[in-house]
Order: structure tokens, then sequence, then C-alpha cells
């Protein structure tokens, strides 16, 4: 346990380098892009005028590498500093928005999980059934299919379409919460959007759970347990699952830090208050703190999880607990 | 895991004999595959066929515009002057236009939003989508699927160079990562190629160094460190068969992924630029048609959804025919 | 029954829309005035006070700020509207209306305005409006560093002082009989005034709607202002904006009945929309408009004879048809919209058409028989323009012209690409008056001229046009401008886009609605009522 713990304290140092590294790479990046806020803000009614004042108030006009030292100042004393745009502190901005995008990802990691690993193991377990294959087929035909036009086909039917059915129930076409609503008021008017990400990432879950068991199958330990007689239930669920742990934990983890980044097209077709329209929006204006401050979440985020991944791909890994 | 694993499950089929042999081989393993592979084998035949094709098998050119847009599946038609075409809505409308002799045929998916062939909008998208997402998948696990199996069998500085590299790429949203490199560097279609190709290598790289720690802490590579083989011998003979299978599964989904991304991309305004046609953009370009009922989105994104499942199929098959399962067990 | 009356009976339903019907009856020769009645749904019947109103917004961004020199977009600018009251208002026939200005009176050469303002209006704090609100709300454009988009618009102004507390006396450097129409432009509020300036981060306006929330780039609520001055405006209790920048989640949530007004449905299945029970689509033809400008100073658009090429080999109707879906009218590349007063006619000036073979011609004289353009656009120019600018290359093929459509970034369009190169695309709202509009973008000195147009003629036209008081002189004079630019200038204006709207059929409002704007000149919060 000794060793884990180093393990996590070298990692989290190295999450840190790698969040300056990211924040370096995102402010390199934003800075390549054509234009910047002030042509962005004044779109077509900029004239040069009232361009270089703008510059000139927001310091635009100081060369890049000052204004990103002291965006890095700010951050070293806990300060994200204010939004070019329009002056709200970024922290005040971030916040409730963060809240909103973890809430939705937790609600639809909570739908989805399990409903992979159970999908997964009974197809390993069924391999080359009618259920196998059904269960194949619906989930790749959910998964190959644009996030967008999953949104407006569950829109139609179960928003557009329920009102005609059942009158007066129909799930909410727009998620646009806010905090004075109830637990409940809020899960129901995040339906329809957690239940698009449950089927955008049901598949790739499911899919890892069935091949990473299936793969442990040849093994001649299992070929053993096989002779000795043991039934496929027990082979599979006592035998095969606990050392396939580390590729699905893998691939769940990713797909967890992925309903929290990577969730822009929802938000935008729900209209759901999230980070992912922020960071967008704030990349479209060049709203420097405001992307990096967005990019830092995500990337913390990513981070976090990350290392969760490989210390429990290690905890149920005991040769590489204990590498000799 | 027991310890006793100390060789490979068998590859003879993929690394030896002759040609001719291994034609055979391959036609006899094709016998014995599943309904399910061969039907995924003649998706992917038939969809690689079109592409080839598809100037020759379309009816109009990839961006002529032929008529009034939104025009329906099996639309009646007659040719009106070199290039339109004049829809007939009623019986009647039919009837009148057959008696001043004109030859009447019919669209198979009626028109797009600009009035341009569905069909040969399909065709073509089929060239452009397939040749996109299978070079950029291709990349992406060469790059991937090789870093990790590199930084897995080497380990210490190689692998904490590869692994700190990936680990800030991954930290960036894919999506706001893409929006923003092809903002900088224009959305020409190598240039797309190649940044959504890097950006999925890190999870290929990912899932590659994750599968292939398990396979270079096992016995048999120890074994062959211990004979004193080369690196390069143990990744492609010893680690790469290994873990093959597991990429392979990842390879059918990430396939898929290319084309998500694209699309996702053209909601956000960016992806493939037109008049190439694709399948992603022409679902972005009717999507809002589906909210009224009207399946004509459904057409590109069945088409996706279809090769998907196609190469799932045979994926599969391949996952099974390598991890030397038995269907009996 | 004839087919007359089984078309009225489909209407009476509702399964036909106002638009179909008229489209079908006409075929039967029968004129649309006979459609009216059919479709009183928005008939005139007492406004009733009450309410809240919802409505899905295309535009807003979490970058959008209070400042009123900042406003750009439709969310921004209703909200100007919403909670704001100007000098003056444009009125729903395009006509100047009195609004905090009471009365006003210019010298003789128009160089000096007086603006007399109406007593007792308070802002929502309860404060009074005085002159000092108006001259403090106008220096907040004028001050130097300033970064107000409405910079053009009172640069003119060399002096702006109080007179009392009711009145303001405004110098310009030049004289301009439509300077009562400027000042109603949604970036000049009038808000309160303190030590420095105005106080802009509040949110207090005088209008009719008092701010509650303003969450940018999601929502903002609104409660009506009880001590509005006028008695026969603002009928809602209340408002809610949401900002819904994908089309088909604005339309659905209008289906669904969450929200009661939509801005700029998808085009492409509004003719769907309009079938549902329930819901109204309506629209106005104004003087916004799409256009491909050329710069006359950058090769080959320095040939006018290219230009003419370009300009007969774009098939206006198809343009209209496909990327307007029919909502909208060909233009003539000119500026001058069919509600501007002085648009020229179609006796004044002939409506150009699509003819490959005059521009072929044209291409003859310029011997330039294969030209090769680049056409530079970005869906950012205007909805649908990199589609435009596709059809518009199948069109221009057909003249021998080799258009090659270069797709650019949305993301630094209006900075980079237009007004900098020499072909690209652009969206003009339009401007009430001819003068504002040309000098926006023809006079030869502007900003924003983007066609790089310099015309001796024009420019003595558009000065003496300005300050002109006898109306047919005038009109003569505009149309001549008009002629000039279609003829010489560099602008390409193949359509006029309507501003369109869907709406629950229980939101009311009067017959005549504004054309200056999206939604009823953007002043439907105070215009529009539920049904009783």
């Amino acid at each position: 346990m000794h060793k884990l713990f180093i393990l996590v304290a070298q990692r989290l140092a190295l999450g840190l380098l790698t969040l300056f590294v990211v924040s370096l790479i995102i402010f390199l990046g934003v800075e390549m892009l054509p234009g910047d806020l002030a042509q962005a803000i004044l779109g077509q009614a900029a004239t040069e005028e009232t361009i270089a004042a703008m510059r000139e108030r927001l310091g635009l006009n100081l060369p890049a590498h000052i204004r990103y030292l002291q965006w890095l100042g700010g951050i070293v004393q806990g300060d994200f500093g204010t939004s070019l745009a329009n002056d709200r502190e970024i922290s005040e901005l971030i916040g409730v928005r963060l809240a909103n995008t973890l809430f939705l990802a937790i609600v639809a990691a909570a739908i989805s999980i399990p409903i992979a690993l159970t999908l997964g193991i009974l197809a390993a377990l069924y391999r080359n059934s009618w259920y196998d294959r059904t269960v194949n087929v619906v989930t790749l035909s959910f998964v190959s299919t644009p996030e967008f036009f999953v949104s407006y086909i569950l829109i139609l039917f179960l928003s557009v379409k329920m009102q005609a059915w059942l009158p007066g129930f129909h799930f909410p076409s727009l998620s646009n919460v806010s905090w004075d609503d109830t637990f409940l008021e809020r899960l129901y008017a995040v339906f329809l959007p957690a239940l698009t990400l449950t089927l955008v990432v049901i598949a790739q879950m499911m899919r890892m759970t069935r091949a990473a068991i299936i793969n442990l199958l040849a093994s001649p330990y299992i070929e053993m347990a096989n002779l000795k007689g043991l039934s496929r239930r027990r082979i599979i669920l006592k035998h095969a699952l606990p050392n396939a742990w580390a590729p699905i934990i893998t691939v769940v983890v990713l797909n967890l830090a992925y309903l929290i980044v990577g969730v822009v097209i929802v938000e935008v077709v729900f209209v759901y208050p999230g980070l992912g329209r922020l960071i967008v929006d704030a990349v479209r204006t060049r709203d420097i703190p405001v992307v990096q401050a967005c990019s830092l979440i995500f990337a913390a985020t990513y981070i976090l999880l990350n290392l969760t991944a490989d210390v429990m791909s290690i905890v149920t890994n005991p040769r590489l607990l204990h590498p000799r | 895991m027991s310890t006793e694993a100390n060789q490979t499950p068998d590859q003879g089929d993929f690394v030896s004999g002759t040609w001719a042999k291994r034609r055979q081989d391959a036609m006899r393993e094709l016998g014995k595959a599943p309904w399910t592979a061969k039907f995924g084998l003649l998706v992917i035949f038939v969809y690689v066929f079109v592409a080839l094709f598809a100037p020759l098998i379309s009816p109009y050119k990839e961006s002529q515009v032929i008529g009034p847009e939104y025009l329906d599946i099996g639309q009646a038609f007659y040719v009106e002057e070199e290039g339109k075409i004049e829809p007939l809505f009623s019986d009647e409308e039919i009837a009148e236009a057959r008696e001043d002799g004109k030859e009447i045929s019919h669209l198979v998916l009626g028109t797009d939003n600009l009035g341009r062939d569905m069909l040969t909008r399909l065709f073509y998208g089929a060239r452009n989508t397939i040749g996109i997402a299978f070079l950029t998948t291709v990349l992406a696990f060469v790059l991937g699927g090789l870093g990790g199996m590199l930084a897995a069998a080497l380990g210490g500085w190689t692998d904490q160079i590869l692994s700190r590299i990936v680990d800030v790429l991954m930290a960036i949203p894919q999506l706001i990562f893409a929006l923003l490199l092809l903002t900088i560097f224009g959305t020409s279609i190598p240039i797309l190629i190649i940044i959504i190709a890097v950006l999925d290598s890190t999870r290929v790289f990912r899932l590659a160094r994750a599968v292939s720690m398990n396979v270079v802490v096992l016995d048999f590579v120890e074994a062959a460190k211990l004979r004193g083989e080369g690196m390069g011998w143990i990744t492609m003979r010893e680690v790469l068969p290994n873990i093959m299978p597991p990429l392979a599964a990842e390879f059918g989904l990430r396939f898929c992924f290319v084309f998500l991304l694209i699309s996702a991309l053209s909601f956000l305004g960016l992806g493939i630029q037109p008049p190439t046609a694709d399948w992603g953009s022409m679902v972005r370009d009717n999507a809002t048609l589906i909210t009224f009922g009207i399946p004509t989105p459904l057409i590109p994104a069945g088409a996706i959804a279809l090769l998907t499942i196609g190469v799932n199929f045979v994926v599969d098959w391949f996952l099974q025919k390598t991890s030397g399962l038995r269907d009996d067990l | 029954m004839t087919k007359f009356d089984k078309l009225k009976e489909l209407a009476v339903q509702g399964r036909l829309s106002r638009r179909e019907f008229i489209g079908y009856a006409s075929a039967l020769g029968i004129t649309a005035a006979i459609a009216d009645p059919l479709f009183m749904s928005s008939a005139k019947a007492a406004p009733t006070r009450g309410g809240t109103v919802r409505i899905g917004h295309a535009h807003g961004s979490t970058t959008d700020s209070l400042d009123p020199g900042t406003w750009e977009n439709d969310f921004t600018i209703e909200m100007s509207f919403a909670v704001n009251n100007f000098l003056t208002e444009i009125d729903v026939d395009g006509q100047i209306k009195a609004e905090l200005a009471e009365s006003w009176d210019a010298s003789d050469d128009a160089t000096v305005w007086t603006f007399k303002l109406r007593k007792d209006v308070t802002f929502h704090n309860g404060k009074t409006v005085t002159a000092d609100d108006v001259v403090a709300s106008f220096n907040h454009h004028r001050k130097d560093g300033s970064e107000s988009a409405a910079k053009p618009i009172v640069s003119p102004i060399t002096d702006i002082k109080a007179d009392g507390p009711n009145t303001v006396v405004i110098t310009l450097s030049g004289g301009n009989a439509d300077f009562p129409f400027l000042v109603s432009d949604y970036h000049i509020p009038i808000l309160p005034a303190t030590a420095d300036g105005i106080d802009w981060k509040s949110g207090i306006g005088c209008g009719p709607y008092a701010m509650e929330s303003f969450d940018p780039g999601v929502s903002a609520k609104f409660k009506r202002h009880d001590g509005y001055w006028k008695s026969d405006r603002a009928w809602f209790d209340a408002i809610e904006y949401t900002a819904v920048v994908d089309t088909a989640a604005r339309g659905n949530a209008l289906v669904t009945g969450e929200f009661d007004v939509i801005s700029r449905p998808d085009l492409k299945t509004v003719a769907l929309l309009e079938r549902r029970p329930g819901i109204d689509v309506e629209e106005t033809s104004g003087t916004a408009h799409y256009g491909f400008p050329m710069r006359v100073d950058a090769a080959p658009f320095d040939n006018n004879d290219v230009r003419e090429a370009l300009k007969w080999a774009v098939d206006r109707e198809e343009l209209v048809k496909k990327i307007l879906k029919g909502r909208g009218v060909v233009g003539n590349d000119h500026p001058i919209g069919r509600s501007n007063r002085y648009h020229a006619t179609e006796e004044e000036l002939p409506q150009r058409t699509y003819d490959p073979d005059k521009a072929k011609h044209h291409l003859k004289k310029a011997g330039m028989e294969n030209l090769k353009v680049k056409l530079q656009i970005a869906d950012a120019a205007f909805a649908g323009a990199v589609n435009a600018a596709e059809l518009y290359r199948e069109q221009a093929a057909k003249a021998g012209i080799d258009l090659q459509v270069a797709r650019e970034p949305d993301d630094g369009y209006w900075s980079n690409i237009w007004n900098k190169q020499p072909f690209s695309g652009t969206y003009w709202g339009g401007r009430p008056t001819e003068d504002w509009m040309f000098t926006t973008t023809h006079d030869k000195d502007a900003e924003w001229n983007e066609t790089a147009f310099k015309n001796d003629k024009f420019q003595k036209l558009l000065v003496s046009a300005r300050s002109e008081l006898n109306d047919t002189k005038r009109r003569d004079m505009y149309v001549e401008m008009q002629r000039i630019v279609a003829h010489e200038g560099g602008s390409l204006i193949p359509m006029y886009n309507n501003y369109v709207w869907a709406k629950a059929k229980k939101l009311k409002h009067g017959e005549q609605m504004a054309a200056n704007w999206d939604l009823d000149g953007h002043k439907w919060q105070e215009r529009w009522w539920f049904e009783g």
C-alpha cells in the first residue's frame, strides 16, 4: 500500500505539471486563432478606432507572454480573474455551470454504467446467442448515430409525440434548469439529455466488458475451471470478471470523463447551462481567461479520473501491485 | 490469471504459410464464419464497391442541383432541360406529361435541402466518408498502438514521456481541441485527417498501453527478455498478438467515432467542407426534418449505422478467432 | 364542392397556412383579399393585460454584456427595447414617433437640433429622467476611447448640452434632415447619469420592463415597470428570454408549449411548423438583405464589365426560393429596401434578372471569357451563405464563369475576410432611412464601405440629399443614387430576407407590424398581448 501512496503522490505532482502545459497550449492556441476578443465582440460593427480602444482597456495590446504571466500569477494565488467580455468574476460564472455539468454527468453515469456492465456480462455469458447479437446491433446503431440526431429522435418521441399520446405529460425538450428547482424537478428536466448520453456511451462500455471477459475465456486457468465442470455463469462471474477489470475500468473512466468534458452538443440541443457551451462561446469570442479556467477544470477532471482508473487497475491486479 | 501461461495463443493463420496456402485457409475460414461475419463482409464489400465506383453508378454529378429541394422518396418527374427535372405531384400531372410524350422516371431517394439528388450524394458520401474515416482510424491506430506498446515494453523514461504527452493531449477536451486546431490550420481534408487521427490516437495509446502492461509482466515475455530477444521482436511477436483482440474491438468503434466527431464538428460549423458530400454533414443538413417525423435524415444516418454494425460484426469474428475460443464452451 | 370551397374548408380547419391558401387560390384566379377574413386569428380585439410571455431567442452568448455600446445580437437588442426608452421610436408604419422626446426642432440647415423631453418619466429605481441623463447617455458613446459600436452614429455630433432639465440641444458637424431617426438606434438608450458617465451595470432603464435577472448566454427575466408612462403599451406582467441557438430545439420547444414565441425558425421546416395547430408563422418584409460585395479597387473587380457579368450571372429567384425558402424578395444590387421611403420602382430602375448571355457579352467586352474568381464565404456572413455560394457557382458556370467557393472559418470572418478580401459575403439589417444606409455602406470614407466604392457624382448627391427638405427633389436624388450603385457599384445584392418568427396563436398583435427589425421592430414586448 505504501508504494501505491507514493504512486498517487507522484501522479498528482505530474498532474500539476500537466495542468501547466495544458494552460500553455490552450493560451497559445487561442492566441493563434484569427482575430481577438475586440474583433469578436464588435463583429461587423468593428471600426479601427473602437477596436483599438477596447484592446487598450483590456490590455490586449500587451505582448502575449506578459499576459500569460499575469494570468499565471493570478492562478497561483487562486484568482481565476474576470471575463474579458463582460467583467464578471470567473469563479462565480463557472461555479453554477460546473455544478450543472456534474449533475448531468452523474445522472447519466448512474443510468449507463450499471446497464452497460450488465449487458456486457450477459453478452459474454450468452455469447453469439440472439440476445448477444440484438444487444450488439441496437447499441451499435445508437453509438454510430450523431448525438444531436439521437437527441432529436428522443425529443420527437418522448416530448412532441408524448404530448399527443399522454395528454398532460411529456418530457421537456429544454433542460434550462435552475438551482431553485427541487431535486426531482431537476431530474425530470435532465431526463432527455441524460438518456441521450446514456445511449451514446453505453455501447463502448458494454462491448469492452464483453471483449475483456471473452478474451480471458481462452486462458488456461479458465479452461481448467471449465474442465472442473464449473457452471458457465460461475466461471464468468467468479473467475473471468475479476481479472477483466483493468480494461473495463479504463473504458468506464474514459466515458465518465467524456460525460463531463464532452457534452457540448447535448448542452446546445437541450439548452443546458453547462460548462461545454461556456467554453465554446468563450473560444468563439477569444475570452482567454474563461477558456483557460474551463480547460483547467476539464483537465483536472480528466487527470483525477485517470489516476483513479490506474489505481483501481493496480488494486484489482495483484501482479501489478507487487511487481517483481 | 495463472502463472502457467507460457505460450502465445495460436497465431498461425496470420503469421505463417505461403500466399496460396493463406488464401486457401482464408477461404475455408470464410466458409466457417458465422452469418453475422458474412453479413458484415457483404456490407463492407458493397460499401467499398459504391465508394470506388461512385461516379459511374451515380445518376447525377456530386454537387449538381437537379430541381426543387426536399422532393420525396420515389418522386415522379420528367427531364425538363439539361440537368433540371420537373417534378410531377399528382396522377393527373403524370398522365398529362405522359400524353405530351414526356419520359417519366422516379427519384430513388428524393432531393436534399438544395435540390441535389440524395442517391448521388449518398454514393459520393460513401467515397468521402469511408475514405476519410478509414485513413484517420488507421493512422490513429498506427500512432497510438505502436506508442502504447513501446511505452509498456520499454517502460522507464520512454513510458513517462509518451504517457505525459498523451496525458496533456487527452486532458484537453477533444471537441474543443479539434475546434481550436481546425480554426487555426484550416479545414482542408488532409488537415482534418491528421488532427482527428492525432487526437484519437491518444485513446488508442491508453488502451494499448493498459493491455500491454498486463501482457509484458507475463512469464513468456520475461522469458523472451531473458533469451535476449530485441524489443522490436518482443513487441511484434509477443505483445502485439496478445493485445490484438481488445484493440480490434476498439478499432470497430473508433472507426465510427471518427464519423461522429466529423459530424459533431459540422454541427459546430467546421468539418468537411461543401460541396463535398459526406454522411455526417448530410445528417446535419437535414436533421431538423426528423422532428416533424420526416425520415430523410435517417438515410445517411442509417448508412453510417449499417457500416458500423458491419465492421463490428467482422471485428467480433476476428476477436473470436484470435482468442481461440470454441463456440461450444 | 368546388375546388375553392375545399380550400376554404382546409383553411378554416387550420390545415392550410395563409401563405399556402393564397398560393392555391391565386392559381384559381382568386385574389389574396379573400384570404384575410379566413385568417383573422390575430384580428383586432381589445388588448388585455397579464400573463408571462416566454421567448426562445436564436442568439445570445455568454459574452453578452449590459454595456449598450456592445449590443449586437437579437438577444441584447431586444433586451435594450424591453428595458429602455429612447429619444424617438420607429413606429409600426416606419415613421418616426416621439418617445422620451416630446417634440423636436431643427435649425434651417438641419445642424442644430433641440429635443424637448417628456416630463415625469421615471427610471425603474424611481429617479426622474432629465436632460443630464440624455447628455450622459450620448457621451457614453462619444467619449475618448469609446468602444461603442454606435460611435459612427454619434461622431457627427460636435456638441451636446442640457438647456434646463427638459431640453437637450445637439449640434452636428453637417446638416442631417434624418437626425431624429438616428437617435432611435438601439445602442443609445437613455440611462441614469452618474458622476462620470452612465450607470449601465445595474441594468436600470426607463422602459416598459425592469430587469429581474440576466444570465448571459442563458436567460433573462423581466417584470412590468408599473410606473411606465405609456398607458396603452406593455401588456404582459413578465417576460422570460431563453437563448436557444439550435434551430431544431427552438422549434420543438414552441411545439411542446415551452415557448410562446421563437425568433428565426428553421426556414427549411417552417412550412411544416406552420401546419401545427395553435402556431402562427409570421413575417415582415423590411430592409434586411444578403449580398456578395465586390471590392472595386481589386482586380478583376475594378472592371465594371466583370461586375456586370457577375450580376447577370446570379439567379436571384432561385436563391430566394432555396436559401430564403420563398420568405424574401429579389434584390436589385442596391441596399435600399422596399419599405424605405424612396425605394426605386420597377419603372425607375428595372429589376435585374438571370441572363447568362448578357453575362457572357460583358465578359467578352472585358476580354475575360474564361473568368475565374474566388468567393470567400462563411455561414457567419448570413444564414445559408455557403449554400447560396454553392448555388451561385452552379448558376455562374452557365455563363462560363469559374466561380470558386472558398469556405472560410466563421471565427474572425467579419474581421479578416469581409471588408478586406475582394469578393465575400455580407449581411445588412438595413437602415430606416436612405441616407443612413448609404452613409454607412457607400460613403467614400465610410469604415464599412465594403465595396471600396468611390463615385464623385454619387458622393455629391449623398451630401446634398442629406439636408434637402423638398420631398420630390429628394426622391429623384435617392433614385439616381440607387441607379448609380446598381449599375456601377460593387454591391451584388441578390436577395432581401424577410424577418420570420413563429408564435402561439393565443399571442395577439396589432394589424400592422414594424418591419425595421425582427419581431415587430423588436418591440413586440410592449406592443403584443395574450388573448383574454
